[in-house]
C-alpha cells in the first residue's frame, strides 16, 4: 500500500514535469485553451451558482437560530458574509468542480487512452501533454477563482433573501453590515487559494485519465478515482492553505 | 463505392521487390514489459519503396514493433535507424520531426471521436502546415476522395462503419505526405470484400505516393496482395524473411504451420 502510494506520487511528479516542459514551448494551443475555459468554466456556472445559493440559504437559517440564542442576531449578515467568502465559497466551488470537471476529464482522457486516440495524437507529432493536459490544467487554475466569485455572489444573495424573509432588511443594509468588518485581504487570499484547487483538480484528473488501462471498466475507474482523489486533495490543500493564509494575512 | 483494381494492374504495380537504399533498419531490438519479453532481438531492413509485411500469431510483438518505430514505446536495447537517424535517445523535437515523415494507421483507426471525418484528416495539417483554410479544405477533400470517403465529411467516427473508419484513418495517415507508412492490421475485423477493398486502396496509395511501408497483419491474403517481402515473427524473433512465395514454400515447421491455413 505504501509502496503503491509512493509510486503514484512519483508517477504524478514525472507527469507534472512533462506538463511543465510542454507548457513552456510553442505552440500554446490558444484555441484549445479557450474551448476548455468554456467547457470547464461556463458549463460549471449553473452548478456552482446553485451550490452557492444553497449554502447561503442554509447558513442564514442555521446561523440565525444560533446567534439568536446568544443575543447576537444583529451579527447575522457579518457571519454569513465572513463564512461564505472565507471558507464556504472556495471549498464548495472546489468540491463541486472536482465532481463535475474531475469526472469529465478522467472519463474523456481515459476513453481517449483506451481507444489509442492519445497515441494517435502523439504519432501525429503533437504533444498530448500540451494539447490535452496543459490546456485543461490552465483552464482549471484560471476558472476556479472566477467560479468562486459566482458561488460567493449567489451565496450572499440567497443568504440575504433567507434573512429578509424572516427579518425584513434591504440588500444595501445587509451588505453594508456584512462587509463592515471585512478587509480586501479577507476576500483576496481565500478566493485566490482556489487557483491551487484548480491545479489539483486539473492535474489529478488528467493524470488518472492518461494512465487508464482496461477498457470501459478502466475508464469508469479513472472517472471515479479522479473525483475521489481530487476532492480529497482539495480538502487537504484547504487545511494547509487556510493555515498559511492565517500566518501571512493575520 | 468500389476501389478495386484490376488483377493485371495489381501485377504491374507489384512487379517484385523495389530496389533502393535502406530507409528503416532495425538491429537486435529487444523490448519487454516487466518480466515478459515481447521482442527478443529483432533485426529487419526495409528499403525505399519496399512494403514489408510482418506476420505472426497474436502476442508476438508485431504491434509493439510499429510502436517502437514511431516512438510510442521505447526499446530496451538495440537500434532503430529511420532514414539514417538513430531514434534511441532522440529528444522529443527530433522524434517529432521523424514522425512527420511517417503515417500510422492504428488497428482500430483511432479516429478522434469528438471530431468529424473532415476534422480528423485536417488535424495534422492544422498542426504542421501553414496552409490557408481553403487550401486545407481542398487537401482534406482530395485525401478523402482518394479513399472514397468524400461523401461523409461531416459525419462523426461513430456514425461510420469499421471499414470506413480505416479509410479515414488511412487518409489521416497520408495527410502530411509521409515517406513511410506503418499499418497495424489494416484489414482486421473486416469482411473479405471490405478487406480486399482496403488492400487495393493501400496498394494504390503506396504506388501513387512511392511509400515505404511496414504492414502488420494476420491476413495472409492481404500480405500476399500488398507486400514485397514478408517477415514471420514468433516468440519475439524473426523466424523467416523473404518473399511471400518463399515463405509459403518453406519447409520450416513453424512457417508451414502458419501458412497451412492459406493453402
Amino acid at each position: 500500500m505504501i509502496n503503491r502510494s509512493l509510486e503514484w506520487f512519483g508517477d504524478l511528479g514525472s507527469f507534472s514535469w512533462k506538463v511543465i516542459c510542454a507548457a513552456v514551448t510553442r505552440p500554446f494551443e490558444l484555441r484549445e485553451i479557450i474551448r476548455q475555459f468554456d467547457e470547464i468554466g461556463s458549463k460549471s456556472f449553473p452548478l456552482v451558482a446553485l451550490a452557492g445559493a444553497a449554502i447561503g440559504t442554509v447558513l442564514a437559517l442555521e446561523s440565525r437560530s444560533s446567534l439568536a440564542r446568544f443575543g447576537a442576531k444583529s451579527m447575522l449578515p457579518a457571519a454569513i458574509v465572513f463564512s461564505i467568502i472565507h471558507e464556504m465559497g472556495p471549498i464548495v466551488t472546489g468540491l463541486v468542480v472536482a465532481g463535475r470537471v474531475g469526472a469529465g476529464i478522467g472519463a474523456e482522457l481515459g476513453s481517449m487512452k483506451v481507444t489509442e486516440q492519445i497515441d494517435a495524437i502523439e504519432a501525429s507529432a503533437v504533444n498530448p501533454y500540451k494539447l490535452l493536459v496543459f490546456t485543461r490544467v490552465l483552464a482549471c487554475i484560471v476558472v476556479l477563482p472566477l467560479l468562486t466569485l459566482v458561488t460567493d455572489f449567489f451565496g450572499l444573495f440567497a443568504g440575504w433573501v433567507a434573512v429578509a424573509l424572516s427579518d425584513p432588511i434591504s440588500l444595501h443594509r445587509f451588505l453594508d453590515k456584512g462587509f463592515s468588518g471585512v478587509s480586501f485581504s479577507d476576500f483576496l487570499a481565500p478566493t485566490f487559494r482556489t487557483c491551487a484547487f484548480g491545479l489539483i483538480i486539473g492535474l489529478v484528473a488528467c493524470f488518472q485519465g492518461m494512465r487508464t488501462r482496461g477498457g470501459t471498466e478502466g475508464v469508469g475507474r479513472s472517472a471515479t478515482s479522479s473525483v475521489v482523489l481530487s476532492s480529497l486533495f482539495v480538502i487537504l490543500a484547504d487545511v494547509i492553505l487556510v493555515k498559511l493564509i492565517l500566518i501571512f494575512f493575520p | 463505392m468500389n476501389n478495386s483494381i484490376a488483377e493485371a494492374d495489381l501485377d504491374s504495380i507489384r512487379a517484385g521487390p523495389v530496389p533502393g537504399e535502406p530507409v528503416l533498419v532495425l538491429r537486435d531490438v529487444h523490448k519487454s514489459f516487466g518480466a515478459e519479453y515481447v521482442l527478443n532481438g529483432i533485426s529487419l531492413t526495409v528499403a525505399r519503396g519496399e512494403t514489408l509485411a510482418v506476420l505472426g500469431r497474436s502476442g508476438t510483438g508485431k504491434s509493439v514493433l510499429l510502436k517502437l518505430i514511431i516512438g510510442l514505446e521505447t526499446m530496451d536495447s538495440g537500434s532503430i535507424c529511420i532514414q539514417g537517424q538513430e531514434i534511441a535517445g532522440l529528444a522529443l523535437n527530433g522524434m517529432n520531426r521523424l514522425r512527420i515523415k511517417m503515417g500510422f494507421l492504428f488497428q482500430n483507426a483511432a479516429l478522434y471521436d469528438s471530431l468529424t471525418v473532415e476534422q480528423n484528416v485536417a488535424f495534422p495539417l492544422e498542426r504542421h502546415t501553414k496552409m490557408s483554410a481553403s487550401e486545407r479544405n481542398a487537401r482534406v477533400k482530395e485525401l478523402l476522395s482518394s479513399v472514397g470517403m468524400e461523401q461523409d465529411l461531416k459525419k462523426l467516427p461513430s456514425d461510420i462503419s469499421g471499414g470506413m473508419q480505416k479509410r479515414v484513418g488511412l487518409a489521416r495517415a497520408l495527410a502530411l505526405r509521409p515517406e513511410i507508412l506503418l499499418l497495424d492490421e489494416p484489414t482486421a475485423g473486416l469482411d473479405p470484400i471490405t478487406s480486399g477493398e482496403i488492400d487495393d486502396l493501400v496498394l494504390k496509395l503506396q504506388n501513387e505516393h512511392a511509400l515505404t511501408s511496414i504492414v502488420v497483419t494476420h491476413d495472409l491474403q492481404s500480405a500476399k496482395t500488398i507486400a514485397d517481402s514478408v517477415a514471420l515473427l514468433d516468440k519475439g524473433k524473426v523466424v523467416m524473411e523473404g518473399t511471400f512465395k518463399e515463405l509459403s514454400e518453406s519447409n520450416d515447421d513453424l512457417v508451414r504451420e502458419f501458412f497451412k491455413r492459406d493453402s
